[in-house]
């Protein structure tokens, strides 16, 4: 059950997102920007975690997710450290992502090419 | 000024003729309605070589070598070549012109470019400043994805009013002797601007000036409406060519069936899934050096008039906000004087 | 005005989106995507790894299959027929990081791969951090 909703709300989340795209000038680089910064809002004032519990996944993997996760990672490095925390907490929350995907980026660019669209 | 018409037209009074046109193009525009009518299409987006910036100089090279050999010249009989492309700097045409060793001039038109490089030539050699002139375009799909938009891997949903920019290259030389067909007259388009900013709906943003620079022709040098077989316009696509018919109409100009596009006649929209149509400086260039001169040389086509048409932004601009110049040029070129 | 009128008639004149498809395609990729990150979290979960772990293994595993997708030049055909379905997820993030990088890398190791990689995901991380920041300042006074 916990992955049909992970589907349904991931996937609504990304119809969310193609609205924006389809009816609004807004490129898709303004709308990740967008999306990342309200999933941190709604999970500074802790909303994001509700829909968290409730859809799992579907909640975590799209963008929202990934500013949920910094807003997390800031409450968490304030309670442990105070205003210092402010400073290191979301980079900590975000660092093993960031860092898988450069490892990785960097390894595909030493081997892949870009190829030609069709 | 007796070759200078009205407000913006010449009309040369020793036409040059076109002794010999060369198209190349990459493999989709190889597997688009006019395959049979370009000289060679490579395989290979890539054209041998390591980069899409040299591919597409490789392309411009091989082009014009093709096109001097077809006219059984050399090299050293070019007095100028005049070419363009997107690449920033113009390095397509730079690079590409590099190793042939004859002046040059490198010119930025955006898609108007075959258009610009046609009347200039024309009027070195209609001058006697020059007796043989390459005037060139190319484009490359991949190089103009790099300069203007993503990375080629980035997963990317295309805007249904998008063009797509052809892989290829048009050689036109002209030459103060020949057979014809001739270039007769050419009107130089102005900068016009309608306060148009969608990046993914160059139609709209050039099919002011196309429009413009059609009127202008034509009042100049008081020609008939029916007086050309064909207007060709650049790479208006779909969308943008039906609003030039539209501006053209409301001022009283009806060209009906004589008005085409060639980034509507490279591909095949439903098949080949390029949205509003072909565009880049390639597609008019390769165009009208692979289909259209066969048309004229087979006589279906007398008269015809090139209107390759430009959007002159860069990525900064529209970055900070501009809207997009369009601009568009208009060459006749008739079989006979 | 001139501009006006010319801005109705291209108005007028454009092809609409496919919206309806486009939102269909995009709930049944990204739909997609999240269900099978939550398998792998139930399995990794079961598996014993903390929750916090298991969140990283899955974007990690998301991560490093996205890139070779985008490496074998098939993630970009992905997004093409899911649009915001691919790049709404964090896949969408990992193709942003290693698409310039491919594209870039002959401007070099270090001004092609380096300096473009965070071409299009540098924004979501400058403005994550940003509001990161800022969420922790209030959180710090209101908590």
């Amino acid at each position: 059950m916990d992955i049909f909703w992970a589907f349904v709300v991931g996937g609504l989340i990304c119809v969310a997102g193609q609205l924006l795209v389809d009816l609004t000038k807004l490129t898709s680089a303004r709308i990740l920007v967008f999306f990342v910064v309200l999933g941190c809002i709604l999970g500074g004032i802790g909303v994001y975690d509700r829909l968290v519990d409730f859809a799992g996944a579907g909640a975590t993997v799209p963008l929202p997710g990934f500013g949920n996760l910094l807003a997390r990672g800031v409450k968490r490095a304030v309670d442990e450290r105070g205003l210092i925390g402010v400073l290191t907490g979301g980079f900590t929350a975000m660092a093993g992502g960031v860092t898988v995907a450069v490892v990785f980026g960097y390894l595909a660019a030493l081997v892949s090419s870009p190829g030609m669209k069709d | 000024m007796t070759k200078h018409f009205g407000n913006a037209s010449v009309r040369f009074t020793n036409p040059p003729s076109i002794i010999s046109t060369a198209a190349i193009v990459g493999p989709k525009e190889g597997e688009g309605p006019l395959a049979k009518y370009f000289d060679k299409i490579s395989a290979d987006t890539l054209f041998n070589k390591d980069t899409w910036e040299q591919a597409e100089s490789e392309l411009m090279r091989q082009t014009i070598e093709l096109a001097i050999q077809k006219a059984g010249l050399t090299t050293k009989d070019i007095n100028y070549i005049f070419a363009g492309d997107l690449l920033n700097q113009n390095s397509g045409s730079v690079y590409g012109a590099r190793s042939l060793g004859r002046p040059f001039f490198g010119l930025f038109g955006a898609c108007s470019a075959i258009g610009m490089a046609m009347a200039l030539g024309a009027m070195l050699i209609d001058g006697g400043f020059a007796d043989n002139v390459v005037a060139n375009a190319s484009s490359h799909f991949c190089g103009a994805e790099k300069t203007f938009r993503f990375p080629l891997e980035l997963g990317t949903q295309r805007s249904p009013t998008a063009s797509w920019t052809v892989t290829g290259d048009g050689a036109v030389l002209l030459s103060s002797k020949g057979e014809g067909p001739f270039v007769t007259a050419a009107t130089t388009g102005a900068i016009v601007d309608l306060d148009q900013k969608d990046v993914n709906h160059m139609g709209a943003a050039m099919a002011p000036a196309a429009a413009e620079v059609i009127k202008a022709h034509f009042d100049d040098l008081g020609l008939p409406h029916d007086y050309y077989d064909v207007i060709a316009t650049g790479d208006l696509g779909i969308y943008g060519k039906k609003l030039t018919e539209q501006l053209l109409q409301d001022s009283g100009f009806n060209f009906c069936d004589r008005l085409t596009d060639c980034g509507i006649l490279i591909f095949d929209k439903e098949r080949q899934d390029t949205h509003a149509g072909g565009s880049g400086c390639g597609c008019s260039a390769s165009v009208f050096a692979g289909y259209f001169m066969k048309k004229l040389h087979s006589g279906e086509i007398n008269k015809m008039l090139l209107v390759p048409t430009g959007a002159l932004h860069s990525v900064v601009t529209i970055q900070q906000g501009e809207t997009i110049p369009g601009i568009a040029h208009a060459v006749a070129i008739e079989r006979n004087m | 005005m001139k501009e006006q009128m010319y801005e109705e008639m291209v108005n007028a004149g454009k092809p609409k989106s496919a919206v309806l498809q486009n939102c269909a395609r995009a709930f049944l990729v990204g739909g997609i995507i999240c269900a099978v990150a939550q398998i792998l979290y139930n399995l990794l979960m079961s598996a014993g790894f903390t929750r916090d772990d298991t969140g990283l293994l899955v974007a990690a595993i998301l991560t490093v299959t996205t890139i070779l997708l985008t490496a074998l030049r098939i993630y970009d055909r992905v997004g093409k027929f899911g649009g915001a379905g691919s790049f709404v997820p964090i896949t969408g993030f990992a193709n942003a990081i290693a698409a310039p990088a491919i594209e870039h890398k002959k401007e070099g190791l270090v001004l092609g791969v380096g300096a473009k990689m965070f071409l299009i995901a540098g924004p979501v991380i400058v403005y994550g951090t940003l509001a990161s920041v800022i969420v922790g300042i209030i959180y710090y006074f209101v908590r």
